[in-house]
């Protein structure tokens, strides 16, 4: 509707200062501009993305010196190698875990700042989200001096209780533990940061008719606030999967994928197999095997935030 | 206030009144110790890094307290903002990171201008498009990226491989997407009228763009700015692969690579060196921490 206003306007005004220009001029002349506009962002997409991203398919199936193609032997050498399975089967572990420790971490910290009288609230939010805030690498050295063997400062702390000392990066159980540990550290605050939006938008009525009809603070959780923030739930949700799945940083820079590669995920065992090892197709076959489950969750977040784009 | 309001309608009903103001207090007391327990458990690790940039190496290896400092000294911060190595990483950082600031607005703006505003073939698609881009990790990319790379530079003669200013191509395959895609928000908010009315008045659409469009959006060019700054500094893998040599490295890398040597660790002035590369963002997101949430908000949202 508005768009026809607007050409019109265009066309009289065209039309009165020159003789001969037509409105297929002038919308030819909006894709040209639209055209250029976008040119950039589709040269960038298309260069240093999607064409990457289709190299790496072609990647994928070269012998070790990139010389000759060797169809799908490189996938077939790593379903045959125990590493691999490994690698899929802690990367499923971390992911998964992280994500529901950072949900509900992030659900439960957002609802006590929430509670809070709200000229506090700002003060608080602030502080809670300083772990985002810090580059991962640099936080995850902080973790990692607080980790380290001889001279932690957790263990330090955990010897007044009894506690003995924890291998935190030096056994298998304990550095799966910690690499979750740190990434739940680092990814809750976003979580409480979405919740706490997501809270603020639901209205206070619904909780005070609720109130006078006697429901307690569980029936409110479960009845109003967590349908009024399903979807946002699920976009969160689904992003940070994807995000806790490809990571790279924190276990790079904690174990290294040790001990016995016990906490390598796929990025990390890609960079190890692909970069230092310097066998590019193998790596970038490790690589290609997180696209199912990322697009798995693109999908779906693509669905909700759709959906959210209609309901707004 | 809605919670004010039944406060004072309550002494009608004594008994009731009483039991939920008992209970709204309990609620909040329970509400500061759990936040400040998880206020802890967040801080230590900064809190930490700055206990130990404060110690001496002697102090840390005499494994003291931990958490306390018995002889603080600012010789960590000292030696490294006068080691020109550190200084060089800090220098390649801030260049790359404006750098790339200035590309990803450059690209993002008219793009999202183009996408929210003029309707044209495929632009729905673009959109999707844009936001899929944002969904791709960086750990997917970097192999086939540094293949691309190192056959560019074969092909060209140019070096790529191992110069800081291949991260400046590199780094906007992550901050553009998001940036486009929070712009196209912003700017679909914008109502209708203000820029019919410029295109009425005789106004080009790059005029509207830079008269209309970004002044009204300005908080979330800001927003989109503060991401793409904080993207391009902590960014830890591409740099990584990418380049190697000392003078070459960025703050991460050069951190994690040349103060850890071998098996001895410093760690004095890995903390310190971690904490200034962690200041950047932090006084950006201390002093404009509304644009920072708006930001991160947005993400997940369409218009």
């Amino acid at each position: 509707m508005a768009d026809v206003v607007v050409e019109q306007g265009r066309v009289a005004r065209a039309t009165g200062a020159r003789k001969g220009s037509s409105l297929r001029n002038t919308l030819g002349r909006k894709s040209t501009v639209a055209f250029f506009l976008t040119l950039p962002l589709i040269l960038l997409i298309l260069l240093l993305v999607l064409y990457p991203a289709l190299y790496s398919i072609h990647l994928a199936t070269l012998n070790k010196a990139m010389t000759k193609f060797v169809g799908l032997s490189n996938f077939t050498f790593l379903f045959k190698r125990e590493t691999f399975w490994m690698v899929v089967r802690q990367s499923c572990i971390f992911a998964i875990t992280a994500v529901v420790f950072k949900a509900l971490i992030g659900f439960i910290v957002a609802h006590f700042v929430h509670n809070i009288p709200a000229k506090g609230q700002r003060k608080w939010r602030g502080m809670l989200l300083v772990p985002w805030v810090i580059p991962p690498a640099m936080s995850t050295l902080a973790w990692l001096w607080l980790f380290d063997p001889s001279y932690s400062a957790f263990n330090y702390t955990l010897s007044f209780f009894g506690v003995g000392p924890i291998p935190w990066l030096g056994d298998t159980f304990w550095a799966r533990f910690s690499v979750i540990l740190v990434n739940v550290w680092y990814g809750a605050p976003f979580f409480m940061i979405m919740y706490l939006a997501a809270l603020k938008s639901v209205p206070d009525q619904l909780y005070e008719a609720a109130e006078i009809d006697g429901a307690n603070w569980w029936q409110k959780i479960w009845h109003i606030t967590l349908p009024m923030m399903r979807n946002i739930i699920a976009i969160t949700t689904l992003f940070s999967l994807i995000v806790t799945f490809a990571n790279f940083d924190i276990v790079r820079i904690l174990t290294s994928g040790g001990p016995l590669d016990t906490t390598h995920l796929f990025a990390t065992w890609a960079f190890q197999v692909g970069i230092q090892s310097s066998d590019i197709p193998l790596g970038a076959c490790v690589s290609l095997f997180m696209v199912p489950i990322l697009a798995v969750a693109a999908i779906f977040i693509l669905r909700d935030v759709n959906k959210r784009g209609n309901e707004a | 206030m809605s919670t004010l309001a039944i406060d004072k309608a309550g002494p009608s009903r004594k008994v009731k009144y009483g039991s939920m103001s008992r209970d709204r207090a309990w609620a909040l007391r329970w509400s500061y110790f759990f936040l400040v327990l998880f206020a802890i458990f967040f801080l230590t690790p900064p809190i930490y890094m700055l206990i130990t940039s404060l110690k001496s190496s002697a102090e840390i290896s005499a494994a003291t307290n931990p958490w306390w400092v018995f002889h603080p000294t600012l010789s960590n911060y000292v030696e490294l903002l006068s080691s020109n190595q550190f200084l060089r990483f800090f220098w390649n950082s801030s260049v790359i990171s404006i750098i790339v600031v200035i590309v990803t607005m450059m690209i993002s703006i008219p793009a999202a201008f183009a996408l929210a505003r003029m309707k044209f073939w495929g632009s729905a698609t673009l959109a999707t498009g844009v936001f899929l881009t944002y969904l791709i990790p960086d750990s997917l990319l970097f192999i086939p990226l540094f293949k691309v790379l190192g056959v560019v530079q074969d092909l060209t003669g140019i070096t790529l491989l191992n110069r800081w200013y291949v991260l400046v191509f590199i780094y906007p395959t992550l901050t553009v997407p998001f940036c486009t895609w929070i712009m196209i928000g912003y700017f679909a908010s914008i109502p209708k009228e203000l820029d019919e009315a410029a295109l009425i008045d005789g106004a080009s659409w790059l005029q509207t763009l830079t008269r209309i469009f970004i002044p009204v959006a300005l908080p979330g060019l800001i927003a989109a700015t503060i991401f793409a700054f904080t993207v391009s500094w902590a960014q830890f893998l591409y740099p990584l692969v990418f380049t190697t040599s000392v003078d070459q490295l960025v703050l991460p890398v050069g951190i994690t690579t040349t103060l850890i040597k071998g098996d001895v660790f410093n760690w004095g002035q890995i903390m310190t060196g971690a904490l200034l590369g962690a200041a950047p963002p932090l006084v950006i997101y201390a002093f404009l921490m509304d644009y920072y949430i708006a930001g991160l908000t947005a993400g997940a949202t369409k218009g």
